[in-house]
């Protein structure tokens, strides 16, 4: 009887590390944000980038979806994903929130002159510190939510051909 | 009288100063429990990157609006998720993890015991 439970103890010990170890393999090490969507936006508070008042909830609320965006000037692939903002500007269902990250305020000025401004509402975060309220660890990333300020998707890098058309595809659903 | 009174101000002041003197949030201790999102095994505390400057300064300014340690983990693992933090909350979706090191050790107590008669019988 002992031995049986001593043999049955150590095969459970055996498929317990096992299965540990097959688990913890499996997952990936790398942070995801697929977490975050459902979850909501608050205490939104953001300096607006041309007049000296704050943009809050209110502000972005009036809208069927929100796409909020982080770039900055100096940020290489921002460029890249500027022409998907362009064309996305003209969407009757969508407001673009801008929000120029840690930039200088002449630099973004040029950017936008450069290529085109797509922001309905363009705000800025000097030292980065409003962004954390975003989960924002990098840019550009852009963050599409629903009139409830509600998470649909995080975008991390710049917003790819597939991300507009996904864009496309919740707008038009 | 006068000396009694005295005497019972001076302490609840003292009182009040240690009281004060333990609610203060170790703001390096926080950061050593954050997880640099962007760098490679690196704590906050250890990590020099963009982000982790600014994770940073709005702890700090957070452990400065009377924000308690815990209230500032929340607020990281509702904007980041629980990878943010080292030693995450109890929650029941950890509950297997937090319970498996006491189940390793009941079952390896049991199998020392097991033992230990087998060889006492032998």
């Amino acid at each position: 009887m002992e031995k049986r439970i001593f043999k049955l103890l150590i095969i459970f010990f055996i498929i317990f590390f096992l299965g540990v170890f097959f688990i913890a393999l499996k997952k990936s090490s790398i942070y995801d944000t697929k977490d975050l969507v459902g979850n909501r936006l608050e205490n939104i508070n953001l300096n607006h980038f041309y007049e000296d008042k704050l943009i809050t909830e209110k502000d972005i609320k009036n809208s069927d979806f929100i796409l909020i965006n982080f770039w900055a000037s100096w940020c290489a692939p921002c460029r890249i994903e500027h022409p998907f903002l362009l064309e996305l500007n003209g969407e009757k269902k969508l407001k673009i929130l801008g929000v120029n990250f840690k930039d200088k305020n002449e630099n973004a000025t040029k950017f936008l002159n450069e290529l085109g401004n797509p922001y309905d509402l363009l705000t800025k975060d000097e030292f980065g510190k409003n962004s954390i309220n975003f989960g924002i660890y990098g840019i550009p990333e852009s963050i599409l939510v629903n009139s409830e300020l509600v998470i649909i998707k995080k975008f991390i890098g710049p917003i790819s051909a597939e991300d507009f058309k996904y864009i496309k595809m919740i707008l038009n659903k | 009288m006068k000396k009694f009174l005295i005497f019972i101000l001076f302490n609840l002041l003292i009182f009040n100063f240690i009281k004060a003197e333990t609610h203060l949030v170790d703001a390096n201790k926080i950061f050593k429990n954050l997880r640099c999102l962007v760098c490679q095994g690196q704590s906050i505390a250890e990590s020099n990157s963009e982000y982790a400057q600014t994770i940073k300064l709005v702890v700090r300014d957070q452990i400065n609006d009377g924000k308690s340690e815990k209230e500032i983990y929340d607020f990281l693992i509702e904007k980041y998720g629980e990878w943010m933090v080292y030693d995450p909350p109890f929650t029941k979706n950890n509950l297997l993890l937090w319970i498996i090191p006491y189940l390793v050790f009941l079952g390896g107590g049991i199998l020392i015991f097991f033992l230990v008669r087998q060889n006492n019988q032998n």
